[in-house]
């Protein structure tokens, strides 16, 4: 009889499940439409690309295993925000002495070479991913994304739109004074 | 001075529906005559004051009166009369005005055609009605007030979404809200019952003519918001497993349950506390279709509607009702007194089936629908329960109950042997099989699935017809025998057999347009020619077209077959002027057997335009199939035993096996 009771408290148990699921959904402030990152926090994927600066080597996981923080960047000669985001790039490479790493995605090498070479080359080593298929590992939805990787070679913050003033101020250079680990 | 009125009724309504929420039901506890006769008069007065408030709230829109603030954000003065008409439900507090308005009608339904309910019994379920009304009216008042005035008047409106400037649109949410209102009054019966602690046969013939209604409303609800996305969306689907269409299907789902497990306790006096249960349910699930649509906890192409202040609100108004009567539910159900036994193998083993089947669906739908939400809830992973999913599971389970749907109802009451059913099915078995292996074979030999979905179709048809055959012994007595059945038979069988045969159209429109549709989506400059399916299509034309409030640019396309004209197609790109929205106005030739579909998309006469066509074959049977099935739920409401609803206690003694 007892178990028998139980299978009418069923019901009510479900929901209240249910409810505490919806309260917590409504209350966490969650933003259904934005994507997110299945990678913050873990292992950076993959780094393997042919060297866009003819005569360099090739971009491997080494690059990321340092022992230092580095900014992964994925950039187009044909897109439009990756201009607005250079000078900032620029300014984080020369000014802060960071380390960017840059990956052409589906650009052909001399068209971004030719891009780099007029607007300034804010990357220790860049290589180029013309099909697209290295990207896949990243997770990338498009151009510009920026990946910030701690020494230990764990990826820390994941951004799927031009970096601003804002983001390098609050997110990126308190992670990199704090050692980035 | 009219929207104030409005205003005010409203506000009166609640203090009515609060009256009538708590002194009815005093009066029933105490049998006191007087208390319990309040219930009626307050449920009409209730009802009235809700239509005055409607139709001042629709005055506003008929007369674009810009000083109210809702009319405002939705209308605009150049909007044509049925958009102005449909604008007053087409946002959210109109929507929430229309659900209210639909409640109250439906109580005061219950209070006039109840006279030979005990009094008891309705001053209750009208109680309960009215506790629903009083959450609902003080979610419009607090939260979401249509008849706020704005000051200054601006000169016009902002227009309403174009997208929902449709014919099929305007009277979709009616449709829906006659159906999820529907099942409150099931609902309020099935609290009744439980505080009453008696379910008896005169309590399900009252559930079961509600629970039909609401259900055949759904259904055409359901089937309106689907034929719309297929030709409004472009997409040239008709069902996409979007959290808001499920927040639909589940009621759906839980309310065919209950119709056919309210047969059990009308007829068979067994199956009681899950019946109640059911009814709980039903209603549940139309409440969290609301809040889900409304709250913004998930995104979805109904996206036009959300708030997330009134979440909160909703939810926890979700929490008492569900909460309430579940709780209500736990202490009491066991109390009710079980009925009638029965053998496994009967018309009863085969209602349960039918209802655990339903409920499984109803569950996997539940589940592919809010995983997402708890997935992203529990490790942040964005994850999309998509097409396939449903495909795996939705699919599979429907296929036994295709399977089971027409063996059922060849079961007699209390026991029955399969074997003799499954014999007189033989034909149906047998062609079902043909159609499956040609399906397999002639149509597409990769579509497995479809074949076998194909050959279920064809098995729901004729196994429904078999069971109307086999019934009047057409063939099998004399033809005077044969008339005579017929005449007296049952209105509800006659309906069952209409839906039931109906579901076999569905599931045959839907696996043929969805495995064997082809598809062209190529570029046209004026005078291009291509090969579609088996016709040549030909851009012959576009031209620039005025409508009452947008432009658009009109394609006009020519399909021949060997040199003749088979059909002309007009596909229009409309730029709404007021929002600056560009809408596609698909263009779709049927023949009831085939439907051709054009949608036009951008492009300038240098380039050409990007012009998509589709081939769906049977697709239109999939919503005739389902206005059919909602056509064979009123056959069946019109059936002399629920029309006069009289709850003759006498006749619970179980009626002989048909």
């Amino acid at each position: 009889m007892k178990s028998n009771r139980f299978l009418y408290v069923l019901p009510l148990l479900m929901l209240a499940i249910l409810a505490g699921f919806f309260g917590w959904s409504l209350v966490s402030g969650r933003d259904p439409a934005s994507i997110g990152s299945a990678l913050v926090g873990r292992p950076a994927p993959t780094l393997k690309a042919p060297a866009l600066r003819p005569g360099e080597a090739a971009l491997t996981d080494a690059l990321l295993q340092s022992g230092k923080p580095v900014l992964v960047n994925f950039f187009a000669s044909w897109c439009t925000p990756c201009l607005a985001e250079q000078p900032l790039l620029e300014r984080l490479a020369k000014k802060d002495g960071i380390t960017i790493i840059g990956v052409a995605w589906k650009n052909k090498p001399e068209e971004a070479r030719a891009w780099l070479e007029r607007l300034g080359d804010p990357f220790v080593a860049v290589g180029y991913d013309l099909d697209g298929k290295m990207a896949v590992d990243w997770g990338l939805s498009g151009v510009p994304e920026t990946f910030l990787i701690d020494a230990r070679g764990i990826v820390r913050l994941h951004f799927r739109a031009p970096i601003l003033e804002k983001d390098v101020t609050d997110r990126i250079l308190p992670l990199l004074r704090a050692g980035g680990s | 001075m009219i929207p104030e009125l409005g205003h005010y009724a409203l506000i009166l309504a609640l203090a009515v529906a609060l009256v009538q929420a708590t002194l009815p039901l005093v009066g029933a506890q105490r049998g006191d005559i007087r208390l319990m006769a309040l219930g009626r008069t307050a449920a009409l007065t209730q009802a009235f004051l809700i239509v005055l408030s409607f139709a001042a709230l629709t005055e506003a829109y008929v007369t674009s009166d810009f000083s109210v603030a809702t009319v405002v954000a939705n209308s605009h003065s150049a909007k044509p009369l049925l958009y102005k008409l449909s604008g007053v439900w087409g946002n959210h507090e109109g929507s929430m005005m229309l659900w209210v308005l639909i409640l109250s009608v439906f109580g005061a339904a219950v209070a006039l055609f109840g006279e030979n309910l005990p009094d008891g019994l309705r001053a209750r379920v009208l109680s309960v009605q009215a506790w629903i009304g009083v959450g609902f009216l003080a979610f419009i008042l607090f939260t979401s007030n249509p008849f706020l005035r704005l000051s200054p008047a601006p000169p016009d409106g902002n227009g309403m979404n174009p997208l929902l400037q449709d014919p099929g649109l305007a009277f979709h949410p009616p449709l829906l809200y006659l159906g999820y209102v529907g099942f409150s009054v099931t609902f309020a019966f099935a609290i009744a019952a439980l505080i009453e602690g008696r379910v008896d046969a005169a309590w399900a013939r009252w559930v079961r003519p509600w629970t039909l209604a609401a259900w055949c409303f759904l259904t055409l609800g359901i089937t309106l918001g689907s034929w719309w996305s297929y030709y409004i969306l472009g997409w040239g689907g008709f069902w996409f497993w979007d959290p808001v269409e499920n927040a639909s299907l589940m009621p759906w789902l839980a309310g065919t349950a209950l119709l056919h497990s309210a047969i059990v306790v009308e007829k068979r006096d067994a199956l009681k506390s899950w019946t109640v249960l059911l009814a709980i349910l039903a209603f549940s699930l139309s409440l969290l279709g609301t809040f889900l649509v409304r709250s913004g906890v998930l995104t979805s192409v109904h996206a036009f509607a959300q708030d997330p202040a009134r979440g909160m609100f909703i939810l926890a108004f979700l929490v008492v009702v569900i909460g309430g009567a579940l709780a209500l539910y736990a202490w009491r159900a066991p109390t009710l007194q079980p009925g009638g036994l029965f053998q496994p193998i009967s018309r009863e083993g085969a209602l349960i089936l039918n209802n655990l089947l339903l409920c499984t669906l109803c569950a996997t739908v539940l589940l592919g629908t809010l995983y997402p939400l708890f997935l992203d809830l529990v490790d942040g992973a964005k994850v999309s329960v998509g097409p396939p999913f449903f495909n795996m599971t939705f699919v599979p389970i429907s296929f036994a109950l295709f399977a089971a749907m027409c063996v059922g109802p060849f079961l007699g009451w209390k026991r029955a042997e399969l074997w003799p059913a499954l014999v007189r099915l033989r034909t149906a078995f047998a062609v079902a099989v043909i159609a499956m292996i040609l399906a397999a074979t002639v149509i597409d030999p990769h579509a497995t699935l479809a074949a076998l979905a194909f050959g279920f179709g064809v098995w729901l048809i004729l196994g429904s017809l078999l069971e109307f055959v086999d019934r009047i012994r057409l063939g099998r007595a004399p033809w005077a025998e044969t008339r005579r059945r017929l005449a007296t038979m049952p209105r509800a069988s006659i309906g069952m057999t209409i839906s039931h045969a109906a579901l076999g159209f569905v599931v045959l429109g839907s696996v043929a347009t969805s495995a064997w549709n082809v598809e062209l989506i190529r570029t046209f400059r004026i005078g291009d020619r291509a090969r579609f399916a088996d016709w040549e299509v030909t851009l012959s034309n576009v031209e620039p077209v005025r409508g009452p409030n947008y432009d658009a640019e009109r394609a006009t396309l020519t399909l021949t077959k060997d040199g003749k004209r088979f059909a002309t197609l007009t596909p229009e790109r409309r730029m709404f002027l007021v929002q600056r929205r560009e809408v596609a106005e698909t263009s779709i030739q049927t023949n009831l057997l085939r439907d051709v579909y054009a949608t036009l998309g951008e492009g300038d006469a240098q380039k050409g335009w990007t012009i998509r066509l589709y081939d769906n074959p049977l697709a239109p049977w999939i919503w005739l199939g389902a206005a059919l099935c909602a056509f064979g739920g009123f056959v069946s409401l019109s059936d002399r035993r629920l029309r006069i609803g009289a709850p003759r206690r006498s006749r619970v003694v179980a009626q002989p096996a048909e």
